[in-house]
Formats: structure tokens, sequence, C-alpha cells
């Protein structure tokens, strides 16, 4: 996925919807996300969220319990998020079983809605590093013409 | 990940294209935009936007060599991209194991709550 900034996952000891709860519910949410949440967990809905003295405005964008849930943030201020002017966070949860989750998270952003989709899978395919991966790798190859 | 300049930075390196322009910076020290043409599927124009895009978002700079531009990579920037993306990285690791964390122990709460 071209635009792909960063990707996770984690395997949880618990059934999907323990997961799920533990994922959307506001009160939950201030445990592992943010220090206050105000979010309707509801597709379209419009929310804030504070981390210490900062804070922002996020939007709701998929709510498909138990398996996806996902919200757009870091747009400016004044417009609503869209593709190209806002991350959107994803969240994928895997049952494994009757006792196991996989959940997977990835924040994107900023793509490039002009390219072609035949060459966004083809770029896809060469470059299956994240962006984290990418960046090292960029400075590894730098740092390397540096000391030669 | 906070500040415009960010904005910037993320947005210039979203681009695949701009990316394999970037990376051909990098592997191949200073170079020019025909160079470059030369190396990639698109036209020499598009090749001068990606590069007049990188360099507004400080990743590339670029000077005069008798008639021809060079450009080459700002080592710094990219350093700092690098790190940034990797405490964004780590962020999303770090909630991911407090959600496990969470997960479980409702689980374990539940379990004993069940009559067996």
């Amino acid at each position: 996925m071209p635009g792909l900034v960063i990707e996770g996952e984690v395997l949880i000891e618990a059934p999907v919807d323990v997961v799920w709860r533990t994922l959307t519910e506001p009160d939950q949410m201030t445990r592992w996300f943010a220090d206050r949440v105000e979010l309707v967990v509801e597709p379209g809905a419009h929310g804030y969220m504070e981390f210490g003295d900062q804070g922002g405005p996020v939007v709701v964008e998929t709510v498909d319990p138990p398996t996806r849930f996902s919200f757009r943030w870091n747009h400016p201020r004044g417009e609503d998020p869209v593709a190209g002017n806002s991350m959107l966070v994803e969240f994928t949860l895997t049952p494994e079983g009757d006792e196991r989750t996989r959940l997977r998270v990835t924040e994107s952003g900023h793509e490039l809605l002009a390219w072609p989709e035949a060459e966004k899978a083809r770029y896809a395919d060469e470059h299956r590093e994240g962006w984290a991966e990418y960046l090292d790798r960029l400075a590894s190859v730098l740092a390397e013409h540096r000391s030669r | 990940m906070t500040a415009q300049t960010d904005d910037e930075l993320w947005s210039a390196i979203g681009d695949p294209s701009r990316r394999r322009v970037l990376d051909l910076v990098v592997s191949n020290g200073e170079v020019s935009a025909s160079w470059l043409a030369g190396r990639v599927p698109f036209s020499r124009q598009a090749v001068s936007k990606h590069l007049a895009v990188l360099e507004e978002a400080g990743l590339v700079s670029r000077r005069k060599q008798g008639r021809e531009v060079l450009y080459q990579v700002e080592a710094d920037r990219l350093d700092q991209a690098s790190r940034a993306m990797a405490d964004l990285a780590a962020q999303w690791d770090r909630r991911l194991a407090t959600i496990k964390r969470l997960a479980e122990a409702a689980h374990a709460e539940n379990q004993k709550r069940r009559p067996s």
C-alpha cells in the first residue's frame, strides 16, 4: 500500500469481542490511548482526543464489530478529513480460535489519489517494507556512503 | 507527529515515485535530473517536479556545477525523519501491548465470574 506509514500487530489471548470492547469503549480507550476521549463509535461521528496538553479532532470512518474499526486524524483545523489531508488509523481484528485474537493496526496517509491502481499494486509488491524500514534502509545506505 | 513540517515530509515520501527518485539520489550521491530521468519510468518533467517537492520538504538540496544542477540528499533531515518514524512505530507498539494487557485481564476476569 503506497503511503503506508506504520504497521503493527499483536496476538492477544482473549476472544475477539473482548478485544473489540477494549479497543472501542471510550473508558477503555483512555487506558491505552489518549488521556481524554470524547467519541461515539459510529461511522462519521466527530470526536476529540487529548494527549497531555495536546489534543485534536478525530472522525470515525469504519465501525464493523467485532473486526474493523478506523478513524482519521491529523487533518488541518477547520477542514473535513479526507484521503490526502489526514492520517487514517485502521484496526483489524482476526479471531484465531475462540480465545485468541490477532490485532493489526496501520496508520497511513497522504495517499496519492492520481496514482493508477495497477501501478500501486506493482509498486507495493516491490516495496513490502514499512516506512520505518524504508527510512532506516536509506539512512544506512547513506552512512555507508559517508564512511567511504 | 505534530508539526506542519512533518506533514510536508510525510507527503513528500508518501508518493511511491518520489520514493524511487529519493532512493536513486541516496544510493548515487550527487545526480542530475536528466541522469535520474534515464532510470525511472516517467518523464524528465515529472522527475523535476518530484525533486522540487523533495527539496521543499528539505530532503534534497541542489547546487550548480557548470551548466548542470546536481541534487544530493540532506542527511540530517533524513536522519530526523527516520527517528520520527521509529518513534511513531514505538508508540503504536506500546499501545498494542497495553490493549493486549487490558483485554487479557478482562478475559481472565470474565472466566473467573463464569460458574464452572
